[in-house]
């Protein structure tokens, strides 16, 4: 697994650079410039496209040596574009049959009265499936785990003691302790329902009217979610990036 | 509080007549205690075992939010007396300082009552304690506190256990070394539940080095308090006066006592003076604790009753006012109930997504035990007393012989 991620990492970076017209240097340089620009006009309060770029991914080479997984499955979340109908959360419960006093993925609500443009905004919220997680680090039993192929967040039922460790140390609160399953349960990108069945999205993003979550490979340099990731000219950030997590959901908007 | 008790027998036939009214009374007051304190651990259990068939989603007050309550902070209020039991204790017969050593015997066979109610308390508050004894093993995570803090507790636990029968054989040479790993295996176990709340990052409240190091020094604060507390109570269960020797190991407990609870009174102001200079979700929870839901129980509970007033009442006692200390030590252990309980709570009371400013979290999150916690926790603090009353029958009041007896 380690080498087939990293033999054909070289040549697409090479690839990508080139499409780009730039180096890595000259990216890097403007990357820097853009988090100065971005820095100003958000008063410091949005995290650039930059900065999670280089949290993340110090460089592609570095990080794929660090975190090889293939695919690396991700989520970018415009968040602009959510309209609250709660439909990705009816799929995600369907899908993976979450009970009424739970759920994996859900929709905040933002107001803002002073706003000029709109008011309101929605925010939906689910593991982050961070590449530092500290669920997994806190478990004792190794009930949850980063697998190794796919980077996903996953949960061992049989493992879990619900000790609720895990549900504490987790700073997006994505996890609930599911009674029918005897574990603590949480948003596993539908891999048991969807992805191991040959679908390539997950029940949430699929069933988006607004196409607000996308869902794809972000070991994968053609794939939307890379794209928008690395979007320099839009601002994407992270949730709570002060905690060091280095979350694979990604929030943008447009 | 010395009464006209004596242990000797009385000449004068009056005198015999009157002692064994006496005695007719503390032993009934005594089967009615026992039978009390077995009704609440039957009820606790009752509680447990309901709660554990119908789920904890319906029987406890924790929730997604709030995943810890009172069980969790129930449980390290007992490994914090027990740890603490065990490391002042060890002053005198691990670290052979003379003056500590009549308290050994009861604050080692307390230790031992105190981590058994903690498992007690705990075993309910794990959704599957089954799982954990076969996972534990056989899938342990190395960089889980709640790993190494349930493995080391095991392990200081089953030392305690040990140093306290050899304690009881006369075997003090090897006790000494027994319980010289229990206050290692104590000391680790009790930092690294320091560290299960400390190594945190998303929880600002709990977040940082100082956890560990609070624990262990409020651990050492709360077995002067119960050390002195329990040995008093003793002496009044066996209807015995208390011997200077071990009037002197209380007077050095209750010094002991006056410094860790002015530590404990720095650490705690520095930690808001610090914690004000932190980000807005560290400084709510705080301010939840000065002036908002938590108020009452900080000020009144865990810094009056548990601090400041058993402060004064040490220090007037001068370690001499047996009665005085004990009433001190009783307002101690009842202020750091809530001092753990405060601990646990207002750490998850602020939302996750405070910062986000969203509607669904617009302040501080509740939560209320239920009348299934309540009652596993009574039931935990019942079997402390139960162990500790058949306790001093069975081993006669703890008696401390002169340590050499044992090493011919």
């Amino acid at each position: 697994m380690d080498l087939s991620s990293k033999t054909p990492k070289a040549p697409e970076k090479q690839e990508q650079d080139e499409n780009n017209g730039a180096t890595e240097m000259e990216r890097r340089t403007f990357l820097k410039l853009g988090l100065a620009i971005t820095g100003v006009f958000a008063g410091g309060t949005l995290l650039s496209a930059v900065s999670v770029v280089d949290k993340v991914f110090a460089s592609r080479q570095e990080f794929a040596d660090q975190y090889p997984y293939k695919p690396h499955y991700s989520m970018i979340i415009r968040q602009d574009n959510c309209i609250d109908c709660e439909r990705c959360v009816q799929a995600c419960a369907k899908t993976n049959h979450v009970p009424e006093y739970g759920y994996r993925t859900r929709i905040l609500e933002q107001e803002h009265p002073e706003s000029t443009d709109r008011t309101r905004e929605f925010i939906p919220v689910l593991c982050n499936h961070c590449n530092n997680p500290a669920c997994v680090r806190a478990c004792p039993t190794k009930a949850t785990y980063k697998n190794k192929e796919n980077g996903i967040v996953m949960v061992d039922k049989d493992k879990c003691i619900g000790c609720k460790t895990c549900m504490s140390a987790c700073p997006f609160n994505g996890r609930y302790y599911n009674e029918e399953t005897k574990s603590v349960d949480k948003c596993n990108f539908c891999f048991d329902t969807r992805l191991s069945q040959g679908e390539t999205s997950t029940a949430c993003a699929s069933a988006c009217p607004a196409k607000v979550r996308i869902f794809g490979d972000l070991s994968d340099p053609q794939s939307e979610v890379y794209k928008r990731v690395h979007d320099v000219e839009k601002s994407v950030w992270v949730q709570r990036p002060e905690t060091g997590v280095k979350p694979n959901v990604f929030y943008t908007k447009g | 509080m010395t009464e006209s008790v004596s242990t000797e027998t009385a000449e004068a036939p009056f005198l015999t007549a009157r002692w064994g009214a006496l005695q007719a009374i503390r032993n009934r007051a005594y089967g009615l205690t026992v039978f009390i304190l077995s009704v609440l651990v039957i009820a606790g259990v009752a509680a447990g075992v309901h709660a554990k068939m119908v789920g904890s989603l319906e029987a406890y007050g924790a929730s997604r939010e709030i995943p810890w309550g009172i069980l969790i902070s129930t449980y390290v209020f007992f490994v914090v007396t027990s740890t603490g039991l065990c490391l002042v204790s060890s002053i005198g017969h691990v670290f052979g300082v003379e003056a500590l050593m009549p308290i050994a015997k009861r604050s080692v066979f307390l230790a031992v009552a105190t981590i058994v109610a903690g498992f007690f308390v705990i075993f309910f508050e794990i959704e599957n304690p089954f799982r954990m004894a076969i996972y534990n093993v056989i899938s342990p995570n190395l960089t889980s506190n709640i790993w190494w803090m349930g493995t080391l507790y095991g392990a200081y636990m089953v030392f305690m256990a040990v140093e306290f029968l050899l304690l009881v054989k006369g075997k003090y040479r090897i006790a000494t070394i027994i319980g010289f790993l229990g206050v290692i295996a104590g000391v680790a176990a009790h930092s690294n539940l320091g560290a299960v709340f400390g190594m945190l990052d998303g929880r600002e409240f709990w977040y940082g080095p100082f956890m560990p190091i609070y624990f262990i020094t409020s651990a050492m604060m709360s077995g002067t308090a119960a050390i002195v507390l329990f040995t008093w109570l003793a002496y009044k269960v066996n209807g015995k006066k208390i011997e200077p020797a071990t009037a002197r190991a209380l007077e050095v407990t209750t010094k002991v006592g006056i410094l860790l609870i002015a530590v404990i009174l720095f650490f705690t102001t520095w930690k808001f003076i610090i914690g004000f200079a932190g980000g807005e979700s560290k400084i709510m929870a705080l301010e939840s604790l000065l002036t908002g839901p938590y108020a009452f129980n900080f000020w009144v509970l865990e810094v009056g009753v548990g601090m400041v007033l058993p402060l004064i009442l040490y220090l007037q006692s001068k370690g001499k006012n047996l009665s005085l200390m004990a009433l001190a030590s009783a307002m101690m252990m009842f202020g750091i109930f809530f001092m753990r309980y405060d601990l646990v709570v207002v750490g998850q009371v602020v939302p996750l997504q405070h910062e986000l400013s969203v509607n669904e979290y617009p302040g501080l999150l509740s939560y209320t035990p239920s009348v299934h916690e309540i009652l596993i926790v009574l039931g935990g603090i019942a079997m402390v007393g139960l162990v500790f009353l058949i306790g001093e029958k069975a081993f006669g009041g703890h008696v401390a012989e002169a340590h050499e007896g044992g090493e011919h």
